[in-house]
Formats: structure tokens, C-alpha cells, sequence
């Protein structure tokens, strides 16, 4: 299965991942996943036909509540922790031409 | 009271002594500064301290104590905190550069319990970036050492909480467990460490890692301080759609000394190949004295053991790719400069915020996440998680509680693990399963190695048992003696 990992699916993995990385991490990155997927691999040894997927161990319901702002305008505060902001917004480098 | 004296108290016995007048907030929060400017050189358990405010806040706390507004168990005791759990007006980094200049606008709703409570804030602890290590090694801001022995590491990801908590330089701590991040350092450095069943103490405000399998928990000197922080912690929140709503969380009326007639299975697939031969006898010297005690102990298999890793590594760095998916260089923490148009600051961000660990499990989660992979790996994994949970259904059909090592080894000498990230993932293996089933665990010292460093013995109970935990815990503190850890 590690033959799964090649150049290709490390651009594409780089790309979901929203990652640049450089040759030598490319590389390091192409034989460290191989050698996981490897191991994962494992699992298929294990019979699973029939089996239910379980994402979490109790049930989980949705959680509802009134539509009712009960946090305060922290707006403020939080922008001070934006890397830039401008008039009570986030200012982000340009988007398009 | 003497300054050795009171930094070797306990965090229940020191809440005591601060009620009965016999020392103050103040004065503990002092020997806790005074620990930390003779020790932290070297050890490094910090990441943030800020010793005006703590001794502002243990003022004002004292005050509180002697207007008998605040009586509680941990009332003036200084507490240290695990970077990834947020602190309003603290820097909460997660032990990475993405986050080097995070200030929170709000706590995580575990730290305002513990505030309630009249615990004073010291600081926060170094970790694993994200959580994603066992050996906290992983951390941006430099590596933790092992105040048992400083050439060895204190294990991870809670690292720098549990080392705080075995130098003194804090009475407990604060920490996370996904994979046994609070088992395992607690035992690489000889104090307790609990994770409670998942739910039963709010996530809100900590920085999500793998989100169904984070729970926050106690690190502390002794299965009493642990019974008492998970009391004061744990709560209902609306703002966490995974807390469970639970009566009986009055887990410090599970310190009884006595475990006659409870049932303990141990696994023999859990001390198969791997295994460092001192910890296996260590362990089983545990076991028997239990046994001596009136546990009825028993050899079973659970069978599944050796999928747990797999299950785990894909479940985490799928929850993993998901949930660092917010780190992105606008809202909050490290945005590189020079970048061309959104996309290429999207990118550069990241790929200069987080380190190799963290890119590594993202890496992997996108993939296993991906389409065209999604039901080969991140479902099978689902499907195999929950065969787990079968097995350990059928486990607690026959037994209490089931006893085992922690990790396979003791602490390894720093620079060792990194190295070779499968060999650190093989060293999670007994203590994943718990947050693969959701399962409380505790982390108890048993006994040392020929090179001095600690043992831990690990219980595990079905979800909701942590009270079973506690009692037989507490019956091998006691039986064990002091004198030994």
C-alpha cells in the first residue's frame, strides 16, 4: 500500500492540507506516511462485514437552545489578536485581481 | 510553615493547612516561586508564568478564605495549566509558534471551575505541539526534562504539567488526554494522573486535538488530590455538545481504602512482546497486592489489542486535519509575512506555524479523510473502534476493573523518540484504548527501575466507574505506604 504515496499524492495531500513543503520535507513526509499507511493496513486483517461505523461512543444529539445572543461584544478584544484588522474588521491580502 | 515542608504538602493537605491558618495562599504561592526560580532552569515545565498576577490573585483568594466565602478542599492551592487549555488575558500558545501570540477573551469553562473552586492560577505548562507527542519534546518553545532524572524526558504530551507537579513547582496540574497524555507522563514522573470518561469534563475552551477523544483531567501528588480536582472540574456545559449530564460526580466519596471482592481482569495480551521486563514485575507486584487486599485478580484476553494503534493514529490525525483546520493565519496567532493573495498566506502560515509532528498527523487526516480513501482507512477505523468497545463490554461484563501497565517502558532519554515517530507511536499502545471506548483511567506509581526512573500502574473502568477507579487506586496508595514511590 505505501506505493499509494507518491509525488503526486503528496502535491495533493499539500493542497488539502493547505501545507507548502519543501523537497527534503516532501520526501520525509512521502516515507513517513507510507510507513503509517503500512501499518494501518493492519486493520484489514479484521473481518469488519456487518459492523457499524462509531464516531462516538455515547450517543450524540443535537443540543438545542433559544436564539438568544447571552455572550457579550467582545468584538475588541478579539481583533486584538488578529495579525491585522482594520475598523472593526479582519483584513486579509488580496483575494482576487 | 517551613518552606520545604509546605511544597512537599499534598494539594488537599495544603488546602487544609491554608483553612486551619497555618499557612496562607500567599505563602504557598511564594514557596510555589521560589521552587520555580531554583528549579525551572533546568526543568522547563513552563511555557507563560505570571508571578504579579498570582500573587495578586492568592491575596485576594485569601481574603475569601478567611471570610469564609470559600471553604472548598482546594481553596488558595496554586494550580498550573496545560498551554492548550484557553486562560482569559493569558497567552495560551498550544506549544506553537502559530499560537506564539495568542491572548484568549475567555477560559475554558475547566479553568473557571477550578477558579471557582479558589485555586490560584501559577502559569502555563509546556506540552507537545497541539498535544501531538509523548515525550513533549514536540513543544516550539524547547523540550521538558524529567525531574527524576534530567537527561530523560517526562513524557507527553502533558509533560511540563506533570513534571510541575513532581518538582513542586506546582501542587497539581491541569492536563488533556487523547491518547494517555495524562497517564503517561504522570507515570514517567511518579504522580497520579487521571482521564475521566469522556464527557464528563467540559471541552470548552480546550484547543480541540481529536475531538471525540480529548478529555481534560487531573495531574496531582495523590489519588485524593485527583479524586478532589476531577470533583471540582467536572460539570455539565450546554457550551460542549459532548458533556454528559451526571449525577454523581462526588468522586471523592470513592476514596475507600478496601477493595475486597472487586474484580480485576488483567490482560495477558498486555504484557506480551514489548514489554520492559521491571515494569512487567512492577506491574504484577501491583496486582498482587490487590490481591492481598481482597481483589479477586484475574488473567483474560481482551483481544483487539494490537488494532488500537492503527484504530487510533487514524481517528486522531483525521479529528486532527480537521480541527487545525481553523489555524490560518487571519483571525487570531502567526501570520507570515510576504506572501502573494490569500491562498499563498493560507499556506505559508501554516507551513512556518506548525511543526513537523503537527504537519506530519494533518498530512496523514487529509489523506485518510480524502475521497477515494475515506472508507479504506477513516471508516474502517470507525468500524474497528467500535468492535473495541465490544470488547471492553464484554470485559466489564466480568470484571471491575481491569489492571496494566501504563507504557511499555520508562522514560526514555530525551532526543530517542523523535527520531523514530513509529517506535513513539508503539508506546501509546496500552493507553489509547481507553479514549478509543471513552474509558476512565488512572495512572498510579509502582515502583522504580534499576536506572531510579518511576513505574506506573495503569486501572482502567467501564464509562461512568471512575468512583471504582478512585477506591482501588487509593487502596494501593495506602497499602503501598509512602515510603516507596
Amino acid at each position: 500500500m505505501a506505493n499509494l504515496i507518491n509525488d503526486e499524492t503528496i502535491e495533493y495531500v499539500g493542497i488539502l492540507a493547505k501545507l507548502e513543503l519543501s523537497g527534503e520535507e516532501k520526501e520525509a513526509a512521502k516515507k513517513s506516511m507510507g510507513e503509517m499507511l503500512d501499518y494501518i493496513d493492519k486493520l484489514n486483517e479484521l473481518d469488519t462485514t456487518g459492523v457499524e461505523p462509531m464516531s462516538h461512543v455515547f450517543p450524540v444529539q443535537n443540543v438545542f437552545r433559544e436564539d438568544v445572543v447571552t455572550n457579550g461584544d467582545r468584538s475588541g478584544s478579539m481583533l486584538q489578536n488578529a495579525p491585522d484588522a482594520r475598523d472593526s474588521m479582519f483584513v486579509v491580502p488580496k483575494t482576487f485581481d | 510553615m517551613e518552606k520545604e515542608h509546605l511544597l512537599s504538602l499534598s494539594a488537599t493537605a495544603l488546602g487544609a493547612a491554608i483553612k486551619a491558618g497555618k499557612t496562607t495562599a500567599v505563602e504557598a504561592m511564594e514557596a510555589v516561586f521560589g521552587r520555580i526560580g531554583e528549579r525551572e532552569d533546568i526543568n522547563h515545565c513552563y511555557i507563560t508564568v505570571d508571578k504579579d498576577a498570582a500573587l495578586e490573585k492568592a491575596a485576594k483568594i485569601q481574603k475569601r478564605i478567611e471570610a469564609g466565602e470559600l471553604t472548598g478542599p482546594l481553596a488558595g492551592v496554586p494550580v498550573a495549566v496545560k498551554d492548550n487549555l484557553c486562560t482569559e488575558g493569558m497567552l495560551t500558545t498550544c506549544a506553537s509558534r502559530i499560537l506564539e501570540n495568542f491572548v484568549p477573551t475567555y477560559s475554558a469553562e475547566a479553568v473557571i471551575n477550578l477558579e471557582k473552586a479558589g485555586a490560584v492560577l501559577i502559569g502555563k505548562t509546556n506540552m507537545d505541539e497541539f498535544a501531538m507527542g509523548s515525550t513533549t519534546e514536540t513543544s516550539y518553545y524547547g523540550a521538558t526534562r524529567n525531574p527524576h532524572a534530567p537527561e530523560h524526558v517526562p513524557g507527553g504530551s502533558s509533560g511540563g504539567s506533570a513534571a510541575a507537579v513532581a518538582s513542586g513547582e506546582c501542587f497539581f496540574a491541569l492536563g488533556s488526554d487523547t491518547g494517555g497524555s495524562i497517564r503517561q507522563p504522570a507515570s514517567y514522573c511518579g504522580i497520579v494522573g487521571m482521564k475521566p470518561t469522556y464527557g464528563t469534563v467540559s471541552r470548552y475552551g480546550l484547543v480541540a486535538y481529536g475531538s471525540s477523544l480529548d478529555q481534560i483531567g487531573p495531574l496531582a501528588k495523590t489519588v485524593e488530590d485527583c479524586a478532589a480536582v476531577l470533583e471540582a472540574i467536572a460539570s455539565h456545559d450546554e457550551k460542549d455538545s459532548t458533556s454528559v449530564r451526571r449525577e454523581d460526580t462526588d468522586f471523592t466519596s470513592g476514596l475507600i481504602n478496601d477493595v475486597k471482592g472487586m474484580r480485576i481482569g488483567i490482560p495477558g495480551d498486555y504484557f506480551g512482546e514489548g514489554l520492559d521486563p521491571e515494569v512487567r514485575e512492577a506491574v504484577l507486584q501491583a496486582a498482587e497486592l490487590l490481591k492481598a487486599q481482597g481483589a479477586v485478580v484475574e488473567e483474560f484476553d481482551l483481544s483487539l489489542v494490537e488494532y488500537a494503534i492503527p484504530t487510533y493514529y487514524t481517528i486522531a490525525a483525521a479529528e486532527a486535519s480537521s480541527n487545525l483546520e481553523r489555524f490560518d493565519g487571519i483571525k487570531y496567532g502567526y501570520r507570515a509575512e510576504d506572501a502573494e493573495g490569500l491562498h499563498q498566506m493560507y499556506k505559508k502560515t501554516r507551513s512556518g506555524g506548525f511543526g513537523p509532528e503537527v504537519k506530519r498527523r494533518i498530512m496523514l487526516g487529509s489523506f485518510v479523510l480524502s475521497s477515494g480513501y475515506y472508507d479504506a482507512y477513516y471508516l474502517k477505523a470507525l468500524k474497528v473502534k467500535a468492535m473495541m468497545k465490544k470488547a471492553f463490554d464484554r470485559a466489564f461484563e466480568k470484571y471491575d476493573l481491569i489492571l496494566g501497565p501504563v507504557a511499555p517502558t520508562t522514560a526514555p532519554k530525551l532526543g530517542e523518540s523523535l527520531s523514530d515517530p513509529m517506535k513513539m507511536y508503539l508506546g501509546d499502545i496500552y493507553t489509547i484504548s481507553a479514549n478509543l471506548a471513552g474509558l476512565p483511567g488512572i495512572s498510579v506509581p509502582c515502583g522504580r527501575d534499576g536506572k531510579g526512573l518511576p513505574i506506573g500502574l495503569q486501572l482502567m473502568g467501564d464509562c461512568f466507574q471512575e468512583k471504582k477507579l478512585i477506591r482501588a487506586a487509593y487502596t494501593f496508595e495506602q497499602s503501598r505506604g509512602e515510603g516507596e514511590k
